[in-house]
Parts: C-alpha cells; sequence; structure tokens
C-alpha cells in the first residue's frame, strides 16, 4: 500500500461569481466537476462556472465506495464505462494529482444456475466489446481472494463468478480536488454555498439560473444534481424518470490488508473491498422508499452484515466504525440520462443512481462534448430522455442492480 | 427505521412493509388511444419531490393490506395518515 501524500492546502480559488458565464454547470460533485475540466482541456471553453450548494463534492461523491470496472452487458454501457476507465488508467498523470486509483479486480460472484448463466453470457459479452472479463470457478475464486467462503454448506453458495481485472477503486475525494485544481487552474470558477434556486426559460430557450448569489445569466446550463436532479428539472419544467432513494455504506475498523480485490454479489446483497487505509468498504441496495434524507434504516446494514459473513466468515469480529447515507437518482433502466432536455441550451446528466462515480471522468468527458457541440457524443446518444419514450431502453438490472 | 402508520395495526416497523410507490397512479381509461409520449408518463415518470409525497405501503408481515400515506420525504415525517 502507498503513502498519501500530505493533506493538501487549498487548492482552488473561490472567486466571486461573475454575472453571466458562457457555460452554468449546477452540482460541484464528480461529474459537474469532471465536466469542467473536460470543457476547457478538451473544448477551450473555460467562461464557465461550478456551482455547489454545499462544499464541493460533499454529495455523492464523497461517499461513494469507490468501485470502478466496466464490465456491463449491454454494447451502449460497455462503450462509456470502458470509456471512463481507460481515462482512469491515465487520470494521475493527466491531472497532476495522485487518485491513488488501484488497479484490483472485481469479482461478481454467482449463487445459482441462474447467475452463472446470466454471468457467462455477460462474459462474452464483455469480450466482444474488448472488455477483459473472465469466468472463475470456485476453486480460482479462491485463488483470487483466499478469505471467500466457498464451500458448497453454506445457504447462497459460491459457483463461481466473473472476474475482470483492470477493475479497482481510487481515492475519492483526491478524484474531485484532481479535477477541481486543475479546472480552476484553467479558469473555471468553482462557487460553494450557492444553491440554484431557479432556472430563467423564456421562450423555450434557457437564460439564466437564480441562485443564493443572485442571478446568474447563463448561455448554457448543464445539470449534474445526482439526487437532486428532479428538483432542479423542475425548475425548467423539465420532468426526469428518476426516484431519490437513500443509499448506505459502512467501514471497519482499520485492519490489517486481508482483502487483496473487489468482491461483489447480487444474489446475497453486499459488496466489499479494503480501502488503501485499511477499513473494509461495504455497501448493498439502495433503502426502499424515496427520500432526500442523507440516512437510511439500520435493518439494511444489519442484513448486509449477514451476508457478509457468510462469504467472508473472517470478518465475525471487525467493526463496524462509521456508516452513513447519501440520495442516489434510480431511474427505470438502470442506465444514466446524459444529453439535452426539450429546452433549448438545458442539458441534463442524471440517473446514475448507485453507480456512477466509476463513470466519472468518461461521463466528464461526453457530456462537455454534447455541452460544446450541442448535439451527444456517440457514446453517450443512447443515453437519451427519449429513451422512455421511444422504447430503446438500456437494461441493466443484471449489471447495475446491487452492484455499484 | 421508519415506523410507519398502519390505518389497520397502528405504527411498526418499516421491516413489516413493502413499499409502492407514488400514491394515485390511475391505469390509463384507454390505453390504445395514447400517443407514445403519453404512454412514456404512465410507465416510466413518477413524481420525486422534495417535500410532501402521497405514497403507498402494503403491510406484507402484519394484516397485508394496502394504504396511503403523506410522508414529508425532505424530513422522513409523516403529514397525515
Ligand atoms: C453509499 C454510496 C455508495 C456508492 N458506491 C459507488 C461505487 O462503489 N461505484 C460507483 O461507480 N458509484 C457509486 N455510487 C454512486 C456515485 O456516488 C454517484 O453516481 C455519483 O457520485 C454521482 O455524480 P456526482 O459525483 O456528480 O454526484 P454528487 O457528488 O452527489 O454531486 C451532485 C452535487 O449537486 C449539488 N446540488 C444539488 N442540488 C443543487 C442545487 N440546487 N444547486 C447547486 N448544487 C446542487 C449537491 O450538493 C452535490 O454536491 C455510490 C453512491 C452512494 C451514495
Ligand atoms: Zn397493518
Amino acid at each position: 500500500m502507498r503513502d498519501f501524500p500530505e493533506h493538501p492546502d487549498w487548492l482552488w480559488s473561490s472567486p466571486q461569481p461573475k454575472r453571466s458565464y458562457d457555460v452554468v454547470i449546477v452540482g460541484g460533485g464528480g461529474h459537474g466537476l469532471a465536466t469542467a475540466y473536460y470543457l476547457a482541456k478538451n473544448h477551450g471553453i473555460t467562461d464557465v462556472a461550478v456551482l455547489e450548494r454545499g462544499w464541493l463534492a460533499g454529495g455523492n461523491m464523497a461517499r461513494n465506495t469507490t468501485i470502478i470496472r466496466s464490465n456491463y452487458l449491454w454494447d451502449e454501457s460497455a462503450g462509456i464505462y470502458e470509456h471512463a476507465l481507460k481515462l482512469w488508467e491515465g487520470l494521475e498523470e493527466d491531472l497532476g494529482y495522485p487518485i491513488l486509483f488501484s488497479r484490483r479486480g472485481v469479482l461478481n460472484l454467482a449463487h445459482s444456475l441462474q447467475d452463472v448463466r446470466e454471468s457467462v453470457r455477460r462474459v462474452h459479452a464483455n469480450r466482444l466489446n474488448g472488455i477483459d472479463a473472465e469466468w472463475l470457478g470456485p476453486e480460482e475464486v479462491k485463488e483470487v481472494c483466499p478469505i471467500v467462503n466457498v464451500s458448497p454448506g453454506v445457504r447462497y453458495p459460491v459457483l463461481g463468478a466473473t472476474y475482470q481485472p483492470r477493475a479497482g477503486i481510487a481515492k475519492h475525494d483526491y478524484v474531485a480536488w484532481g479535477y477541481a485544481r486543475a479546472a480552476a487552474a484553467m479558469g473555471v470558477h468553482l462557487v460553494e454555498n450557492c444553491e440554484v434556486t431557479g432556472i430563467e426559460v423564456t421562450g423555450g430557450r434557457v437564460r439564466a439560473v437564480e441562485t443564493a448569489q443572485g442571478r446568474i445569466a447563463a448561455g448554457t446550463v448543464a445539470l449534474c444534481a445526482a439526487g437532486h436532479s428532479s428538483v432542479v428539472g423542475a425548475m425548467a419544467g423539465v420532468k426526469l424518470p428518476l426516484q431519490s432513494h437513500p443509499l448506505q455504506a459502512l467501514v471497519s475498523e482499520l485492519l490489517e490488508p486481508v482483502h487483496p480485490t473487489v468482491v461483489m454479489s447480487n444474489a446475497v446483497h453486499v459488496y466489499v473491498s479494503q480501502a488503501h487505509k485499511g477499513e473494509l468498504v461495504m455497501g448493498a441496495g439502495i433503502d426502499a422508499y424515496n427520500s432526500y434524507r442523507q440516512r437510511g434504516a439500520f435493518h439494511i446494514i444489519e442484513r448486509q452484515m449477514s451476508a457478509a459473513l457468510e462469504l467472508f466468515p473472517i470478518f465475525a469480529r471487525a467493526h463496524v466504525l462509521r456508516t452513513w447515507g447519501g440520495v442516489v437518482d434510480v431511474s427505470p433502466d438502470a442506465s444514466p440520462i446524459v444529453g439535452p432536455t426539450p429546452v433549448e441550451n438545458l442539458y441534463v446528466n442524471c440517473g446514475w443512481g448507485t453507480g456512477g462515480f466509476k463513470a466519472t471522468p468518461g461521463v466528464g468527458w461526453c457530456y462537455a462534448h454534447t455541452i460544446a457541440h450541442g448535439e451527444p457524443h456517440p457514446l453517450n446518444a443512447p443515453f437519451s430522455l427519449e429513451r422512455f419514450t421511444t422504447g430503446a431502453l438500456v437494461d441493466e438490472h443484471g449489471a447495475a442492480a446491487v452492484a455499484h | 427505521m421508519l415506523l410507519i402508520p398502519c390505518p389497520w395495526c397502528g405504527p411498526r416497523d418499516e421491516a413489516e412493509f413493502r413499499y409502492g410507490g407514488q400514491a394515485h397512479v390511475a391505469y390509463p381509461e384507454d390505453p390504445a388511444a395514447l400517443s407514445d409520449e403519453e404512454w412514456a408518463r404512465y410507465l416510466f415518470f413518477r413524481d420525486n419531490p422534495k417535500g410532501r409525497f402521497a405514497e403507498r405501503w402494503n403491510h406484507t408481515a402484519g394484516c397485508r393490506r394496502w394504504f396511503n400515506v403523506v410522508r414529508d420525504t425532505a424530513t422522513n415525517e409523516w403529514v397525515s395518515a
């Protein structure tokens, strides 16, 4: 494991917002910051403000469990997640900032015959898309991750797993800081404590945003509000097919390195990795009801712990140190929505639900392209808002359900 | 954990319930007459307010009945049962 860099001083300036910008990005999470960075870097658009209600990356960006992978089923998803993964591989160099991307692989476990069939199918689909994917039997699973219980006697035995060696984890706050620093250096304004409270639309076209710091005119407004996307969309009269749910996670106290990879199980509903510092990081599915409270119920944690213990008996004496929750924007097909809206010059990026951290560089790249060119990048074109009308859904429930 | 006010059994733990999402979503009277746009609205678009939300719950491990309540999604407080 690597040493950590010193805790940084301020990495970006906090300017007073101007009265007008070419592009206003609503939401200073990972996606908003990455979008600002690629607008400046790839398209030379630097008259950009990122408006954040709270502090930068204080939303889901600081709350996720940092799993990065691209082994989704459909071509459309493979395209954008694999683009992101390739960017992750060079991101530290690109940003000139450590992000501690640790390529340690991900195992997606199969516990039933149906799981096995779906998993093998996904491995083949991944390979056709040039994504590294293998099917492993129980003994091979044990070789990759010796602490997984593969004995046949448990309630949900491990019948095998898909394995993506290039998957991994990164340090989410460093990713945000890296993007923020690099974007600010190119002239982007990062404005904290600046909640957007209204969106001004006249003649079918977006003109400005109302904020806690006054009215700010905008040529283009790009939403990146994750769990609050429905709320900001409604400000412009744009209804989105999203439901906001609490999603929880937890960490144990610091432990010796015991867990070399990332293990996910949809069937028993848990996923586990071990962070750089040594905490076990675990999560599961969303809390069932709609809510904007960043907390969930303890029975969800209890269930994920019992699932974790069945898979990893060695964790029996580990203590939970901290649990928390974020608010995630869940779409009907478990795929994101990235592109234009019925309002001219208003773009939306949302619906990443439980799994948008891994996409951060990829979506930033494609969303910036969409904003700069006024039309989607080929990789986000399938993720249009219209797909819910045309029926061209990208159903990733299988690859995304519990998975992050 | 939410303490959910079942109108028949009184307040019970959330673990006894199944969530049913937005209340009062009626099946279209004449589905075949809907445009694709209208059908999409019915199928995929639900309200998602930060604030008062009329929603359905089923008391699956109790009386097994459906009921509607209004909850504030910003605070999780019950507004009316
Ligand atoms: C517990 C948990 C675990 C997760 N695990 C994973 C994982 O392992 N892998 C993975 O790929 N993904 C994971 N995710 C999902 C991932 O975190 C999100 O999909 C992703 O972070 C969303 O993009 P973002 O970073 O821009 O969101 P956020 O960081 O939430 O950014 C949105 C920002 O918009 C701001 N905002 C909202 N409304 C307004 C307004 N009116 N005005 C101004 N600003 C506003 C918010 O304050 C927030 O900072 C997880 C999420 C959670 C909660
Ligand atoms: Zn009841």
